[in-house]
Order: structure tokens, then C-alpha cells, then sequence
């Protein structure tokens, strides 16, 4: 079972490979799309890289809960509702959603991803030791 | 021009990995009039060869109803050039299916030469692109045929893979239009 650390060298290898990155930009705080200049299909090439090198599956609803983010019942005005925002945190307990809550756009939705909540969230599917 | 950079398929295992073959030929104008005087054949017709033969491998599946595009070229090492008169073959193997896209890994050999190793990203075209079609249905099939995809394509199983019905249809639909065409009035 991986440490915290080993998480993270294995994230940060395969997004150097994925995204063409220096070792040194991938930070914990760092956002894939804003920071690491992340597009969406580069996510395709993220998750097969951390799916070999962590030996998981990764369904991509897990990731990236679009079917929230379309949905009219969680969705007004290009704003996640408090209903939709609460679905969100049960759906990913791994991301830090505090600040996307204090300006739910769904077009923010998109930059919410850090390094740190993607090692949470392998953390989580190969039960990382503290 | 015809966009085609592989001249015909040698395996195709649906969904697994998939050969092709490619004959440079002096007479192409890519490798006459790239480099005048000193011609080869240009390493991104070779990437482009890759992308045809692993984007129907991907494309297949779905009988050929998603339409993949490439999306990434995520590693590509050339080891030396290909000249006139080179065989070039190229094997690409499915490695990660994903609901909007795939990875395939890929070698192309002159003999037993490694002139290039690839990582090549496909997407599929989705919501966003609504209503834009790729390929004419008869025109992809007649395509796949001069491939002869269908002729060495078999399943996981080993049965040959079939021509969908719904290319079947466009090139029945195509002889028909054809034939009203040349149905002399009155």
C-alpha cells in the first residue's frame, strides 16, 4: 500500500508525461486546467496513465460528474444549486469544492481540479497509508 | 490527393490491434515535393498512417458509428527515414477504451527495422458537434473495403467481423440514386 508521497511522484510522473510539464510545476495546489494547462482530452491520457500506474479503474463519472453538471434539477442560471452543490461533495468527498461553492458557475467547474484533490482521489481508490 | 496513408490492412483483430501496410512510392506528391532533391517520406504522412490504421481499429467497435478523430500525439520516436520503395508497417494496439475516446500504442517496421514508435490519443466527436459527419456511409464503406479490412477483420473470437448494415444501406442507396441518374426521361 503506497504512501502519501509515493501517491503524489506517481501522479506528478504521469502528468509530466501526459501534459508535457516540468517536474517542478506540478505542485499540490497547482489546477490542471488553469496551472498545468490541462485540455479535455488530455484528461483521456491522464486517467490511463494513473489507471496503469496505480493499477486501478478509474469510471469516468467519478472524476468528472457531468451528469450533475447537466442536470436542470441541480442547475439554474449556469449556477449550481445548494442541491447540486451537496451532490457534488458526496460525489467527490477527494475535492476541495470550498472555493468553487462561493461562485458555483458551472463554467468554473472546469478549473476546480488540483493536483492535490487528484491524489486524494487515487488515494482513495488504492487506500493510501498517512 | 487522396488522403489515404496506408495502402491495406494485414490483421485487424476488433478492438485488440490492427496491421497495415504501406508501400512509399516516388511517384506520391508528398515525397517528390517535400524535400526536392533528397526524398523521403515525411514523418507526419507516417503518424497520419498510424492515426488511419489505429482510429478504424477504435472507430470499429461501434461499427464505425462514432466518429473518431485523433486527438494527441502523446510520444512519437522516429529511429531513421523512409525512402521510395520502403514497406512500411504498421501495427497499432488498442490499450485504454473510454467513453470518450481511446489510446492506442504503435510501431511501424521497414523488415525487421523499428523506424518509429508512437502514443497516438483519440477522441470521439461528441454533443458539441452535432450533425457533423466525417464520411459519406458509402463512401467510408467502399473505402474500407479497398482496405480490405473486411476481407482479414475478425473479433476477439476469431469470426470474421461483417460490414454494418447501415453502410450496406448507404451503398445500396448510392447504386440507387446512381441508377435514377442514368434512367433516360420519358
Amino acid at each position: 500500500m503506497p504512501n502519501k508521497d509515493e501517491v503524489f511522484e506517481k501522479v506528478r510522473e504521469a502528468l509530466v508525461d501526459a501534459l508535457g510539464v516540468d517536474d517542478e510545476e506540478v505542485t499540490p495546489d497547482a489546477t490542471m486546467v488553469g496551472d498545468l494547462g490541462a485540455e479535455s482530452i488530455d484528461f483521456l491520457d491522464i486517467v490511463f496513465k494513473l489507471e496503469k500506474a496505480f493499477d486501478i479503474q478509474i469510471p469516468r463519472d467519478e472524476l468528472f460528474p457531468d451528469d450533475i453538471l447537466t442536470n436542470a434539477e441541480y442547475v439554474q442560471d449556469g449556477k449550481v444549486t445548494p442541491e447540486g452543490l451537496a451532490k457534488l461533495k458526496e460525489r467527490m468527498p477527494f475535492a476541495d469544492l470550498t472555493k468553487f461553492e462561493q461562485d458555483p458557475l458551472v463554467q468554473n467547474f472546469g478549473n476546480l481540479l488540483t493536483v492535490q484533490d487528484l491524489c486524494n482521489y487515487v488515494g482513495t481508490k488504492v487506500g493510501v497509508q498517512g | 490527393m487522396r488522403w489515404f496513408w496506408i495502402d491495406r490492412f494485414e490483421e485487424f483483430v476488433s478492438g485488440t490491434y490492427a496491421v497495415s501496410v504501406k508501400t512509399v512510392s516516388l511517384g506520391e506528391e508528398p515525397v517528390f515535393d517535400y524535400s526536392p532533391g533528397f526524398t523521403y517520406y515525411p514523418a507526419s504522412l507516417i503518424v497520419e498512417g498510424l492515426a488511419q490504421t489505429g482510429g478504424l481499429l477504435i472507430a470499429q467497435p461501434s461499427d464505425f458509428k462514432k466518429r473518431v478523430v485523433l486527438a494527441k500525439i502523446t510520444k512519437s520516436k522516429f529511429h531513421f527515414e523512409a525512402y521510395p520503395g520502403d514497406v512500411l508497417r504498421f501495427r497499432t494496439e488498442v490499450v485504454s477504451m473510454q467513453d470518450n475516446g481511446g489510446i492506442a500504442t504503435c510501431t511501424v517496421h521497414v523488415g525487421d527495422r523499428l523506424l518509429c514508435e508512437a502514443d497516438l490519443t483519440f477522441a470521439y466527436l461528441d454533443d458539441r458537434f452535432e450533425g457533423v459527419q466525417l464520411f459519406e456511409p458509402d463512401t467510408f464503406c467502399r473505402t474500407l473495403r479497398c482496405l480490405r479490412l473486411f476481407e482479414v477483420g475478425v473479433d476477439q473470437q476469431g469470426n470474421p467481423i461483417s460490414i454494418p448494415q447501415h453502410m450496406l444501406d448507404a451503398e445500396i442507396a448510392d447504386v440507387e440514386r446512381s441508377r435514377s441518374r442514368n434512367v433516360p426521361a420519358g
